[in-house]
């Protein structure tokens, strides 16, 4: 097994981490475990080391691609590579794709739960509600349920007229 | 220009505030990292967006009804030393302290809200209180938040919730944390397994003064890491279960300790009173470390009619910020540790050695 962070050296240190239910792994040779500080337990915590990870694993621009920058604020790939922040908000949109893999071994989860400013909070809602609709209805004709397909198909027909009134 | 050292109140009225478990639990905070939507971040922004942001966010924060009595400034008009006292009172990181043109702190007089605007994001908004009060410093701090929101325009994004400069706080944007005194668990020689025990939950341990500093005085920060993919009150849930599971953890290593070792215990706090009520000359760390024991001396009947506020006071006015402005600024380091030494055995002069218990005799 080779080293996740050099991919050169044989890996002969391993990590796992539980966090929820989620487990994290990696692999490292003995002088990136140093280099990231691994053999000192009591500091070390997954998050942090992953981050640097991810960076330049999740964020690197494949060879001969073309350099992606956020159109808004000109941050590219190599500038998250360097400094592990992004550059604006619009960046979270810019790198969505590399950021996904990384969110994910960085957090619970990788969609927002929790508080919103009050002027989004409605349609935040409303849009929550048809999402977890179209999935229960796609559930349903999976499983040939026509019965409860058909009323939920009329609840999202009703929920997309309607304009989006409940708060939270 | 304000002086901050006059308006912030003085250490003796700072360590004399209280709350609920305040003997293992020295405070707790919940911070908020807020971005303005049409802004770059601050690390990447050029100094005249940076300005632009702070003359936006700086007037929106002084407005709000918790910052009334406030003490709001640029921090390129704070001096090192002042901004070093913010530090020493934990109003600030030491990140922010770096910062220059561009930056700015609004703190309020009570040291139970401080906002820092352009640190690594645009806003790091945070109320702290004393004790184990997580939940109520989750709930000020959200009251501060939805009524800056009315006026600034927060970054957010329906899948990703607030945006951050780091992915490290994407979502909620929010670190619970509390400043935990466990010198009990330090002597029994426990400190590793729990701190391995509290990572393996996904929280972080750090030291006195947070990311990458060493636990001086036997203080230790724990806090939440991940702040994707749950609500602000689960996390701020799941943070008070584990503090108070270290809280009994403290509570018993201290109680095994003094049945089980009682002469190791005297020997500890004996010790640490003789140097420190005799010293001439004492560096800020030993005396960090030395007063740790002392007031757990304090918190095990020891020191019969001393309070605990007196400890914690000198375990202000000792660190090199708060001393040089009680003093001069112009100390090196060598007189600082003498003038150190003749604050202590000052402040300790009135204060008996330690009396020896029988064991079993743990305190509340």
């Amino acid at each position: 097994m080779q080293c996740c962070v050099c991919k050169e050296k044989p890996a002969t240190v391993h990590l796992t981490q539980i966090v929820g239910e989620k487990m994290q792994k990696l692999d490292l040779c003995e002088d990136c475990a140093k280099a990231k500080g691994i053999n000192d337990p009591t500091s070390f915590a997954m998050a942090d080391l992953m981050l640097g990870l991810g960076a330049s694993q999740e964020l690197d621009p494949s060879a001969g691609a073309v350099e992606v920058k956020c159109v808004r604020c000109g941050f590219s790939q190599a500038d998250f590579k360097k400094s592990g922040r992004l550059g604006c908000p619009e960046c979270y949109r810019t790198f969505a794709e590399g950021l996904a893999g990384l969110l994910k071994t960085m957090h619970k989860g990788t969609r927002h739960i929790g508080k919103a400013p009050e002027a989004l909070r409605a349609t935040r809602d409303t849009v929550d509600r048809l999402k977890s609709l179209q999935k229960k209805l796609a559930k349903a004709i999976g499983e040939e349920d026509y019965e409860t397909a058909a009323a939920v198909r009329d609840e999202i027909k009703t929920m997309s007229g309607a304009v989006p009134a409940k708060a939270r | 220009m304000k002086d901050i050292h006059q308006f912030l109140c003085s250490p003796a009225d700072s360590t004399h505030r209280h709350g609920p478990h305040d003997r293992i639990v020295m405070s707790s905070r919940v911070r908020l990292a807020r971005n303005l939507r049409d802004h770059a971040f601050p690390g990447w922004a050029k100094k005249p967006e940076r300005v632009k942001v702070l003359e936006t966010v700086l007037p929106a924060v002084i407005a709000m009804p918790e910052m009334s009595d406030s003490f709001a400034e640029a921090m390129d008009n704070l001096t090192a030393l002042d901004k070093q006292l913010l530090v020493e009172r934990h109003l600030i990181s030491r990140e922010h302290a770096a910062k220059n043109v561009g930056c700015g702190l609004v703190v309020n007089r009570a040291e139970t809200f401080s906002v820092m605007i352009n640190e690594e994001d645009h806003l790091r908004m945070q109320a702290l209180r004393p004790g184990f009060q997580t939940r109520e410093a989750w709930q000020a701090v959200d009251k501060l938040d939805s009524a800056l929101e009315k006026k600034l325009n927060f970054a957010f994004d329906n899948e990703l919730g607030y945006l951050t400069a780091c992915p490290t706080n994407l979502g909620t944007g929010i670190r619970v944390s509390a400043m935990l005194h466990l010198p009990g668990l330090v002597l029994a020689e426990q400190i590793n397994p729990i701190i391995q025990s509290v990572n393996k939950l996904g929280l972080a341990v750090r030291g006195l003064y947070g990311e990458g500093t060493e636990a001086l005085g036997n203080v230790f920060q724990v806090s939440n890491q991940m702040t994707l993919g749950e609500s602000e009150t689960v996390i701020v849930e799941r943070l008070e279960k584990v503090l108070s599971q270290i809280i009994e953890h403290e509570e018993n290593a201290r109680q095994t300790l003094m049945e089980k070792k009682p002469k190791v215990v005297f020997n500890h706090i004996g010790r640490a009173y003789g140097i420190l009520a005799n010293a001439h000359s004492i560096s800020s760390k030993e005396t960090m470390n030395l007063l740790s024991l002392l007031r757990l001396g304090v918190d095990m009947e020891l020191f019969p009619g001393t309070q605990r506020s007196l400890v914690d006071e000198l375990f202000l006015i000792t660190q090199p910020a708060h001393l040089q402005k009680q003093v001069s600024d112009k100390l090196s380091a060598e007189e600082r540790d003498l003038i150190r030494a003749d604050m202590v055995r000052e402040r300790l002069k009135n204060v008996n050695r330690p009396v020896v218990k029988p064991a079993g005799g743990a305190a509340n």
